[in-house]
């Protein structure tokens, strides 16, 4: 994707020099009218919730698995006054959501926050933040497999069908599998839902626990698969529900232990493995929400 | 006491200058120059041309040096820089009938007008490592005198078999509609020719081998012939609106493969032979190919043959032959996964705490996304830490 | 048996891969609770005939009319895709040779049997099960079995899940694929002896395709000869077998009788 030597050297301790706008890219680095082309099939996704629709998707300079998808949606969306959110596992820092903000940085010089409340899009693979969303935000969702019924049924022209006339029974037949084999449904992250009463939809590989915040989220989520080619969408204020049965309900995770550095009782957390003994530890998947809960917990301003 | 783990950012450019290192190898050796490849490894360039789906061999050459000789990386960095490119417009279609050739064999005739041109084939060399090519400064063989020349009447073996009414006839279909421009729309099934043609344009070579090879041995079998083989230079030519008429605009290399298939008839239509095209940038044979055959194998659904191997499957063959598509999707598993790990890990110290064993016959269970991470074994029996509630 | 109009009515139904092999004009009426068997040698076409029948592959020429339930008798060719997707989940059933084509091998039972269940709404997991264990026990599979999957079944009993799964919904019409002929031939009479009592207790129609005569003796009212594509007779069973009219009939007959 990029030079090296297009970045000066840094020594070890000094934080690296900030990514410049690359002019020789146009902002977003899609052309204009792929960008319409996106916007209007992220349109047709907002009045059709849920519904996968296909877009004539491009190379990214990103790998296909990379967040392609994601990247298309918030290249076709962001405008200049946009502050963009990237997250990976819930973090800001890891591997992957750093080198998309710096994709972002030189080829659109928007504005970048780590805060959750600041941002306008946060791209994200893998985790819904846990500070509640609001009006006017856009949650962009990176898709691996848009197609909930894939591993009942490997053909697209099929799937498609049974979409269009809502044949979702084999859905269930796994849940019910589940139960019997295990007297629980086995399924714990990309949980399929029920969007708006109509479309079965995954969520992307999200953990259940994050389900519930796309129930009736004042956020608009719109959802990418660049290498599939598909967008979807669940527009604000939406019934999301996810599957299960009557006697069955849908349940999330809860730890018996809280968060080591911030004490949070309410968010996901991730397992820390510290030595050889197998000792463990458990904190916040979201790095943002608990430094913001340490540094009030010390008092001190964000 | 644990501290959640910074500098993500300075990994990443550490990580450029250690690959910028690796890439240029041995600082005391000359550098490659990007014409030297373009020269010198022409095949090379022409696979990467091809499924980097845009034809500049300087371009080509340069990604295969960035890419340090991986092909599939360089087709990669030749498609990312593509989507940048403006679109003037579209050409006429190339006429490979005009073609400049270098090349061009038949293996369904013993003689043909204008005879069989071997030019630079591999295909009759005795594959012996030649140490000579250890040492440098070689002078390369002088080419055979030319004499009298090609023959200028070459007519392509497909068009003789055509007019004969032996061939199947391969004009536009009615209203001579658009091609399908898989680069603009997204793939839809059934998928029309064009849409087919260009998807194994651009696909590996490998996977269109592999595919190729296995309706030869029974997987579909359609039991083909080289009608003709074509290596050689096309020019390019642009209708101009303002002129009124078409210029033109550069030259292509170009490798086209026509396989001509037998076909039993069907009622209302006499047998003939039934075609498979294979066209690709730059001089590439085992592609072009291994192309006619996939596409000829494609083609059972409408010529109302069975269609039960693998490479008769437009959609087990079209979703799964990019290799910069399934380069990206397998290598994302190197990306963080653990917080669905997690979720899993939780889930089977849960089923394990209380253990009820697997009921006969029944697949051991696999998150309902399908994706391949099914619950593993694990070596840790401690009670889960987790516990599920209603979500509210 | 005689209601006032038939359930399936074929006329002069054709379907052929190569304008020769396959059924050819074949006309006939069924009535509700009838069954009908369609008897012939291995490539007869009366297989083509059932995909035909209950359109697997549209016809080439002829019609099949259905009396459905919201759209009245029609003539299934007007139907959409959908609608007749859903009359195939919900008010046919189709029966195939071997039960692996009609079952989830690797699923469980009850998941198997279930499903046109869930597929039409059911969402309780208790009365899931229980229908479906209901349903095994129907089809005289031991309801212990209900969790473990068709794979470790024997071959008579996964044709009888098969079934099972067909009828949860409450079919009026099930086609049915030579249903007993992977089977020992120890096995295919009890089988033939649960579906005859399932088809008179539960008021089905069902047209079965078939090789061996002694299956349109003990299941069908009236049965269809089939040589070539054609039907060469056809009338009530007992007189087809014990008065056979056309001579490959006569044929038929006499060689079974050999055996």
């Amino acid at each position: 994707m990029t030079s090296p030597t297009a970045h000066r050297p840094t020594t070890a301790n000094s934080p690296p020099a900030p990514v410049v706008r690359d002019p020789n890219y146009n902002f977003g680095y899609l052309d204009e009218s792929t960008k319409r082309m996106l916007r209007r099939a992220l349109l047709k996704a907002v009045a059709i919730p849920g519904y996968q629709v296909p877009f004539g998707g491009r190379e990214m300079p990103l790998p296909y698995g990379w967040g392609t998808g994601g990247i298309q949606v918030t290249a076709s969306i962001l405008g200049p006054d946009d502050v963009l959110k990237v997250i990976d596992q819930g973090s800001d820092d890891t591997t992957n959501a750093v080198n998309i903000r710096r994709f972002f940085a030189r080829v659109a010089g928007v504005a970048t926050t780590t805060r959750t409340r600041e941002a306008t899009i946060i791209q994200s693979r893998h985790r819904i933040p846990e500070s509640p969303l609001r009006e006017g935000q856009i949650m962009v969702f990176q898709v691996p497999i848009p197609e909930p019924l894939r591993w009942l049924e490997p053909s697209e022209a099929e799937t498609r069908t049974m979409h269009a006339l809502a044949e979702y029974g084999g859905m269930h037949v796994k849940l019910y599998e589940d139960i019997a084999q295990h007297g629980r449904i086995a399924t714990t992250y990309d949980y399929p839902v029920i969007v708006n009463g109509r479309y079965m939809m995954r969520p992307s590989p999200i953990p259940k626990f994050d389900n519930p915040k796309l129930d009736m989220s004042p956020a608009l989520m719109l959802f990418g698969a660049g290498r599939e080619k598909r967008v979807y969408a669940v527009p604000p204020y939406t019934r999301v529900e996810s599957l299960d049965f009557d006697d069955h309900p849908f349940a999330v995770e809860q730890w018996d232990a809280a968060c080591a550095l911030c004490g949070a009782r309410d968010s996901y957390l991730d397992e820390i493995i510290l030595d050889d003994r197998g000792t463990r530890q458990h904190v916040c998947s979201d790095t943002e929400y608990c430094t913001e809960r340490q540094l009030a917990a010390q008092g001190g301003k964000p | 006491m644990y501290v959640a783990v910074k500098g993500g950012e300075q990994a990443i450019l550490n990580s450029y200058r250690l690959l910028d290192e690796y890439r240029r190898g041995d600082p005391t050796l000359p550098e490659l120059s990007v014409a030297q490849i373009a020269s010198q490894m022409p095949l090379a360039v022409a696979r990467v041309m091809a499924e980097g789906a845009l034809y500049d061999p300087q371009l080509a050459a340069l990604a295969v040096k960035q890419a340090a000789g991986d092909l599939i990386e360089a087709a990669f960095l030749l498609r990312a820089y593509r989507t940048t490119l403006p679109r003037f417009g579209a050409t006429l279609p190339i006429d490979t009938s005009a073609m400049h050739l270098q090349r061009r064999i038949s293996a369904t005739f013993k003689d043909v007008p204008g005879g069989q041109v071997l030019g630079p084939t591999y295909d009759y060399t005795q594959r012996l490592l030649d140490f000579s090519l250890l040492a440098e400064g070689r002078e390369p063989a002088s080419p055979p005198s030319s004499g009298q020349g090609l023959d200028p009447h070459m007519p392509r073996i497909t068009d003789l078999l055509r007019d004969e009414a032996l061939l199947e006839d391969d004009a536009s279909a009615a209203g001579d509609p658009e091609p399908v421009d898989l680069t603009r729309e997204p793939l839809e099934l059934p998928a029309a020719r064009s849409a087919r043609l260009q998807n194994l344009a651009r696909a590996d070579e490998g996977f269109l081998l592999s595919m190729g090879y296995s309706t030869q041995r029974g997987y579909g079998n359609t039991h083909p012939f080289v009608a003709e083989i074509r290596y050689g230079t096309v020019e390019v030519e642009m209708h101009i609106e303002e002129l009124g008429f078409a210029v033109t605009v550069g030259c292509l290399e170009v490798t086209e493969c026509q396989m001509v298939n037998q076909f039993a008839g069907r009622p209302g239509q006499a047998p003939c032979f039934t075609r498979g095209y294979g066209l690709v940038f730059g001089y590439g044979e085992r592609k072009a190919m291994s192309m006619a055959l996939v596409d000829r194998a494609m083609r059972v659904g409408e010529l109302g043959e069975p269609a039960d191997a693998p490479a008769n499957d437009q959609e087990f063959v079209l979703y799964h032959s990019d290799n910069v598509e399934a380069s990206g999707f397998v290598q994302h598993l190197k990306l963080p996964h653990y917080v669905d790990f997690q979720s899993n890990l939780d889930l089977l110290r849960r089923l394990r705490a209380g253990t009820c064993p697997l009921k006969a016959g029944v697949v051991p269970p696999a998150n309902a996304s399908g994706d391949g991470h099914a619950v593993a074994s694990a070596d840790d029996s401690a009670a889960s830490p987790t516990k599920e509630v209603l979500a509210s | 048996m005689t209601a006032a109009r038939p359930l399936l009515s074929a006329r002069t139904l054709t379907r052929t891969w190569d304008g020769v092999h396959g059924c050819r004009d074949v006309s006939f009426d069924l009535y509700p609770g009838e069954v009908l068997c369609i008897v012939g040698e291995s490539g007869s076409g009366k297989s083509t005939l059932l995909q035909a029948l209950s359109w697997q592959t549209p016809p080439e020429s002829g019609s099949v009319w259905y009396d459905t339930r919201e759209h009245g008798f029609v003539d299934l060719a007007i139907l959409d895709d959908a609608q007749r997707r859903l009359l195939a989940r919900t008010d046919w059933g189709y029966v195939y040779q071997h039960a692996r084509d009609g079952l989830r091998m690797h699923v469980s039972a009850g998941a198997n049997v279930a499903e046109r269940l869930m597929a039409v709404g059911g969402r309780h997991y208790g009365q899931l099960r229980s229908s479906a264990s209901h349903w095994l026990q129907r089809m005289e599979i031991d309801p212990i079995r209900l969790d473990d999957a068709p794979s470790s079944f024997s071959g008579g009993m996964q044709q009888r899940l098969q079934i099972a799964r067909n009828l949860v919904t409450h079919p009026r019409l099930v086609f049915m694929d030579e249903p007993t002929a992977s089977l020992d031939v120890s096995v295919q009479a009890r089988l033939l002896d649960l579906l005859r009592g399932l088809v008179s207790d539960l008021g089905l129609a069902a047209i079965v395709v078939t090789h061996d005569l002694a299956v349109a003796r003990l299941l069908a009212h009236r049965t269809l000869v089939m040589r070539a594509g054609q039907v060469v007779e056809a009338g009530l069973t007992d007189q087809i077998l014990d008065d056979p009219q056309h001579a490959y009939t006569q044929l038929l007959v006499s060689s079974i009788l050999q055996h």
